[in-house]
């Protein structure tokens, strides 16, 4: 799985030279944001479908309620701005190896299930958190935009060590 | 008799009489940004804490001692009363990464 995230991992860098040299617009910078947001919402809503492990369904239920409420603010935030998100290639490569790993994931039960789960998040925490920290918060112009990607890294920081200490009590 | 009178009146100053500082106080503090602000350091039993979550996420306020829990759903304000003395450790119970320390003399 790690390698599945690894590839938007790579997009979101290379994808940068596209996006111009100063990087993603605030634009793209918030679909982005959403897009990752969505996709941990879906994943979320699939575990508590699926699993049956007190822990793995209370951090899941974690991620639903946070990244949704993120979510809700960055759609707010974005009405206000009268900013329209734009999609863009790492959007899509997020979106694309979601939709791999959900498929994956959805042939799985029991353990293995919240094995491949919980150590997913801790792999996608860390890309999505990696491109925050280097790529998004640094290219973000509007300042409330900005102040959103960075309470945000701090959330999502506590959502990996969670999920990576879960994901030891599953070893 | 005047003798008796200062007696009574030494007595008089002797007499406890209530204090200003023993008044209970309630402190705010202040989440933001995924932090608990400052806590107020003179804090006594009998004081109020108003827990004020300006965050969009929910929060708690949880006493590592069980003394007590708070729940903190985006942008609440909680007041409580504290109780017992002693140090007590207190975290988010969403997200133990936010902690905090309260001293009650």
């Amino acid at each position: 799985m790690k390698l599945t995230f690894a590839l938007p991992a790579a997009l979101l860098v290379m994808a940068a030279p596209a996006m111009a040299a100063a990087g993603p617009t605030d634009p793209q910078i918030a679909h982005i944001a959403y897009t990752a947001g969505s996709i941990d919402i879906a994943a979320g809503k699939q575990a508590l479908a699926r699993s049956h492990n007190k822990a793995v369904r209370g951090f899941a239920e974690e991620m639903v309620r946070d990244h949704q409420a993120v979510n809700d603010k960055a759609l707010a935030l974005v009405k206000k701005l009268h900013v329209t998100p734009e999609d863009n290639a790492t959007s899509q490569a997020l979106t694309k190896g979601a939709a791999a790993e959900r498929a994956k994931l959805a042939k799985l039960s029991g353990a293995t299930f919240d094995r491949e789960y919980v150590n997913n998040e801790v792999a996608y925490h860390k890309t999505v958190n990696g491109a925050l920290e280097n790529t998004l918060i640094p290219s973000a112009k509007n300042g409330e935009l900005k102040s959103l990607l960075e309470t945000g890294l701090t959330l999502f920081r506590e959502h990996l060590a969670h999920a990576e200490m879960i994901a030891k009590g599953l070893k | 008799m005047r003798t008796l009178y200062s007696l009574c009146a030494a007595a008089a100053l002797l007499l406890p009489v209530p204090s200003a500082a023993a008044a209970p106080h309630t402190y705010t503090v202040v989440i933001d940004k995924m932090k608990f602000g400052p806590v107020p350091a003179q804090l006594h039993p009998g004081d109020s804490i108003l827990w004020v979550n300006r965050d969009f996420l929910r929060h708690s306020a949880t006493a590592a001692d069980h003394s007590f829990d708070v729940d903190l759903p985006a942008g609440a304000k909680v007041k409580m009363v504290v109780k017992a003395k002693g140090r007590i450790n207190f975290v988010c119970r969403y997200h133990p990464g936010m902690r905090g320390v309260l001293n009650v003399q």
